[in-house]
């Protein structure tokens, strides 16, 4: 936080260090002990193991301490191998980490890099203790991923670890979930084939538009888009019946039709709001805003009440196939869920946006079409695609409309998921839950990179 | 902007008053921006508002009974409802065709059901009685057409029926049928009723009526061949018992007037069953006046029963009353929802808060690798994170593993972190974290360090420091996040459908189960008014304290 802690105090070794490290070594004595059923065995074995270590790393002054950090675990782990087996490896490796990096960094003085020179012991305290519970809730945050994309490799069809996924065993693991989970056909091969072909095609075509810049990257991205879009397509074709499959292709179906209605509306409507007279405005924001706010099981069931008729009389009358009529029904219901996401996203965009720029494009002779494609359009584009990204991520993670609104044949990924977690099916829960993970990650990924080109366009920030 | 030299109103550059040339430069500014709005507001409001806003209108209609059993209910208007004995004779006769016409479209059983939510016991009272009605027809069928033969034949009662100025008592008749199945009654009957027979033998006329228009549109059958049911020979009787009938029957001289005069002379072989001895042999429950004050409380088209029942309360004959204490739900229902998420804003405040405090804090850089931390739980599925949870917290999950492994629990003993308000409480203080964390962060960002540093050099301690400078500074953050989670966690369905049990649910589970399981829509409608209501006035809250325009996502 200060620049100006340039040199750091080591700390009096047998008054402040030993004892130090010795706690944490008492309890984590503790809690191993614990394990043998000998707490206070632990506990005094642990802070004299502590109070040792410290001695000891204290000797080697010129070895830095992420080696003596790492020595320390591997010390640890192979003493935990001896006496507990691989439970014991995994176990000593972990006690060995916090034990090794504690005792280095209490005793090189590194606990006060973080504040100023004139802090006292009392606050210095708080200020490590007050890291320490931040990186404990954010430790909350994500940990409770990792145990479901472990899981997700048993063998066994539980939703718990077995013995032989606690010692490491190859037969305690397999991909099995994840071959149930992408059961079901398609061609994916022939997809990545026809992808990467018609991507490098339109990525060379657009490179002989007259005023494009030419560069092999371009081509490759292309590429690349074409070959990933290509596999899913593929994956997906004549996909009918699956367990999971299907309820993916539907997913894959409905998110997009869905975020494409929200974002072309609901773009033009952020446009129209965010000029300077619009009367009502406080109202139709409000009316737009509300299908974030009202509860979903409320918007379900009217939605429920409003779209079996509708769809009836869709049948009846014009006398279109009762498929396609599901599909538009999740796909409308959706839609709306999608439209606040949008609306928000693009017109805090519009905030920052210069309307001279559209004046000036006006006084050049360009019409309000052209205005809108080749000048406003490419400033607020990252707004909008990252508003499609929150309409996408919405439609493709509902379940409650989609129970609702829907028919079996429109069943979705969530809705498989829940149906499954509701009855506890099998782990290929997980399975799909990690390949979400996995997705969800990625449209992260490009979020961030937008709202960074966003900002650098719009001079917010110098990233 | 205009350097006219001329007196008189300035003008633009086409000749026209610069006023009315900005005043209508205006207003197409206005029209551009509602047509690029219009869209959207009327997708918005045709597939999201009117649906929500009809179904929330489900709450307090009501017509069912009347449409179903009109006349009976029409003549229990009549009827004290503090009596302590059923309605006389003319409501059961009522309630006879009006009951007979509704079984035979198998609409009863859904009254029966409406009515079931206020009493227990109605539902069955009315299928059972229902199925019957046909045996009490058959009292007075069997003998007229031991009296007079020609009557088994349905082309005798075409011949008897037809005639003309009898048109206003079938539309009536179909009025009613069409109030009952609404649409299903349009076309021709191929029947004229005669006004002389409607005059003089009026409940044989609307009972033959009913058939016909029933066996015609319905059974799309042909009216002038078919046996009318037996509730039509039951008229007959009950028309015969009146002295005036019969005397006007002797004078007829129209079709098969043989006939009638024949079952005239012979009345003493007609049954002399009064119809609410009948229905006391179905059911003896008819004759329990508790049944009919509920039939008489919800006649009227529009009721408060279900927003009472919402919140624990009755329709009594004295109007509205407490339920029993070993009945009431819904309250306790809306205040574990209100009380659950209070706790879990409350818990996202204590979380969220050193979180948002450091990321606001620290360095750029380091701050936004922690934000990934922070943004990775909201952006996966709300699926994976409650799968997430259901393996952690399940008897055998992760949680209760390692602590048995490091002893701390014994493993007969492990805890029961699931299926109950614990589990509930935890699963979505963890999914709702992020909707605190990024408030709290947008408005911690916009607090200068330099103020704190102020305060201490002012002589504050730490503590005095950010209790009486930053705290005070943050609470908008702190509003807007708590309003957020607690608007998001009070209409929750699916985690607490998962990993709350029964102790844990909300009331968004109770109303789908009354949506889906129960088909209670009044019922659930009226809750789902009152957890609007409440959503909606947070909201209102919300926009006045950060405003809706305010609302960030993703930092």
């Amino acid at each position: 936080m200060s620049d100006l802690n340039i040199s750091v105090e080591r700390p009096p070794l047998l008054t402040f260090t030993v004892p130090m490290v010795a706690i944490l070594g008492a309890c984590l004595g503790f809690v191993t002990g614990n394990v043998f059923e000998q707490p206070m065995v632990g506990c005094v074995v642990g802070a004299l193991i502590g109070a040792l270590l410290s001695v000891v790393l204290a000797q080697f002054e010129g070895i830095a301490r992420r080696k003596k950090t790492w020595s320390t675990a591997a010390l640890f782990a192979i003493a935990g191998l001896i006496f507990g087996g691989t439970g014991g490896l995994v176990g000593g490796a972990v006690v060995g980490l916090c034990l090794g990096w504690f005792a280095t960094w209490i005793g090189s003085g590194q606990y006060r890099a973080g504040v100023p020179t004139y802090y006292t012991a009392a606050q210095t305290l708080w200020h490590n203790v007050f890291l320490a519970i931040a990186a404990m809730i954010l430790f909350f945050l994500v940990a409770p991923l990792v145990p479901v994309m472990w899981l997700s490799f048993n063998a066994q069809d539980f939703f718990t670890f077995t013995p032989a996924m606690l010692a490491f065993e190859a037969e305690g693991y397999s991909l099995k979930h994840y071959r149930n989970f992408f059961d079901g056909g398609g061609r994916p091969g022939l997809g990545l084939l026809y992808g990467t072909l018609i991507g490098a095609v339109v990525g060379g075509l657009l490179q002989l538009l007259p005023n494009a810049e030419r560069s092999l990257g371009k081509f490759v991205i292309f590429a690349l888009v074409g070959a990933v879009l290509g596999v899913i397509v593929g994956k997906m074709w004549g996909v009918s019946g699956a367990e999971w499959m299907t309820p993916l292709k539907n997913s894959l179906i409905i998110a997009p039709f869905a975020t494409l209605i929200s974002v072309s509306l609901g773009t033009l409507a952020a446009i129209g709001l965010s000029q300077s007279h619009v009367p009502f405005r406080q109202w139709i924001m409000a009316i737009m805003i509300s299908p974030m706010i009202v509860p979903l099981i409320i918007s379900a069931t009217g939605m429920f009440f409003f779209y079996a008729p509708l769809g009836n009389w869709l049948e009846a009358t014009l006398g279109l196939n009762q498929s396609f009529v599901g599909y538009v029904k999740v796909i409308l219901a959706h839609a709306v869920l999608g439209v606040p996401f949008v609306i928000i996203t693009v017109t805090a965009t519009l905030v920052g946006f210069d309307n001279s720029l559209t004046r000036a494009a006006a006084n050049m002779g360009a019409n309000p079409v052209t205005t809108f494609f080749r000048v406003q359009m490419p400033l607020i584009l990252p707004g909008v695609i990252s508003g499609g990204l929150f309409a996408f991520i919405t439609s493709f993670d509902e379940v409650v409309v989609v129970l609702f609104v829907g028919s079996a044949k429109q069943q979705t990924l969530p809705w498989q998921m829940f149906t499954g977690l509701r009855e506890q099916i099998s782990p290929t829960i997980l399975a799909a839950a990690t390949v979400l993970v996995t997705i969800s990650i990625l449209l992260l990924t490009t979020v961030e990179l937008l709202r960074r080109r966003s900002e650098r366009l719009r001079g917010l920030s110098p990233g | 902007m205009s350097d006219t030299t001329s007196s008189g109103p300035m003008l633009a550059a086409d000749g026209t008053p610069l006023k009315t040339s900005l005043a209508r430069a205006l207003r197409r500014q206005k029209l551009r921006a509602l047509a690029l709005i219009a869209p959207l507001l009327l997708f918005v409001v045709i597939t999201f508002i009117i649906p929500i806003a009809s179904m929330l209108l489900r709450s307090v209609e009501n017509q069912i009974v009347s449409n179903t059993i009109p006349e009976a209910t029409a003549a229990l208007e009549s009827w004290d409802s503090n009596s302590d004995t059923a309605p006389d004779e003319a409501v059961f006769q009522n309630l006879f065709f009006d009951l007979y016409r509704a079984a035979e479209a198998k609409e009863h059983t859904k009254l029966g059901t409406r009515l079931n939510y206020e009493q227990t016991g109605t539902s069955s009272l009315f299928r059972t009685s229902g199925r019957k009605l046909d045996k009490v027809g058959e009292e007075w069928q069997d003998p007229i057409e031991d009296i007079a033969p020609a009557l088994k034949d349905g082309e005798t009662w075409y011949a008897i029926m037809s005639g003309t100025g009898g048109e206003a008592v079938l539309e009536a008749r179909r009025t009613l049928w069409n109030q009952m199945v609404p649409g299903q009654f349009e076309g021709d009957v191929g029947l004229t009723l005669s006004g002389e027979i409607a005059a003089m033998l009026p409940l044989t006329t609307a009972a033959y009526a009913d058939w016909a228009i029933f066996e015609a549109l319905e059974e799309e059958r042909n009216v002038s061949k078919r046996d009318p049911w037996e509730a039509v020979y039951a008229a007959l009787g009950l028309d015969m018992r009146d002295a005036d009938v019969v005397a006007a029957v002797n004078a007829y001289d129209g079709p098969h007037a043989a006939d009638l005069q024949l079952i005239a002379a012979n009345l003493d072989q007609l049954p002399d069953l009064t119809l609410r001895e009948a229905f006391a042999d179905l059911d003896e429950d008819w004759l329990d006046p508790e049944v009919w004050q509920t039939i008489k409380i919800y006649s009227p088209n529009y009721t408060s029963g279900y927003f009472l029942n919402a919140v624990d309360m009755e329709k009594g004959p004295d109007g509205a009353q407490v339920r029993p204490e070993n009945q009431q739900i819904y309250n306790k229902l809306f205040i574990r929802t209100l009380w659950m998420s209070l706790v879990i804003t409350g818990s996202c405040i204590i979380l969220g808060y050193p979180v948002a405090w450091l990321l606001a804090n620290l360095p750029m850089r380091t701050a936004n690798v922690l934000m990934i931390l922070v943004l990775l739980p909201f952006w996966t599925s709300l699926l994976v994170r409650t799968s997430a949870w259901k393996v952690l917290l399940q008897q055998q999950g992760v949680i209760n593993d390692i602590l048995v492994w490091l002893g701390f629990v014994d493993d007969a003993n492990r805890l029961i972190l699931m299926n109950n308000a614990t589990g509930t409480v935890i699963a979505m203080t963890h999914i709702l974290l992020p909707f605190m964390i990024l408030p709290l962060y947008s408005v911690m960002k916009t607090i200068p360090p330099s103020y704190l540093r102020a305060a201490k050099s002012l002589g504050a301690t730490n503590w005095t420091a950010f209790w009486r400078v930053y705290f005070p500074q943050s609470v908008p953050g702190i509003g807007a996040g708590s309003i957020l989670v607690f608007i998001l966690a009070i209409g929750y369905y699916i985690t607490p459908e998962i990993v709350g049990g029964t102790d844990g649910v909300f009331i968004s589970n109770r109303i789908a189960y009354h949506i889906s399981s129960s088909l209670n829509w009044g019922l659930a409608a009226a809750l789902g008014s009152i957890l609007l209501a409440v959503v909606l006035l947070l909201y209102w809250l919300y926009d006045r304290i950060v405003g809706i325009d305010n609302v960030k996502l993703g930092g």
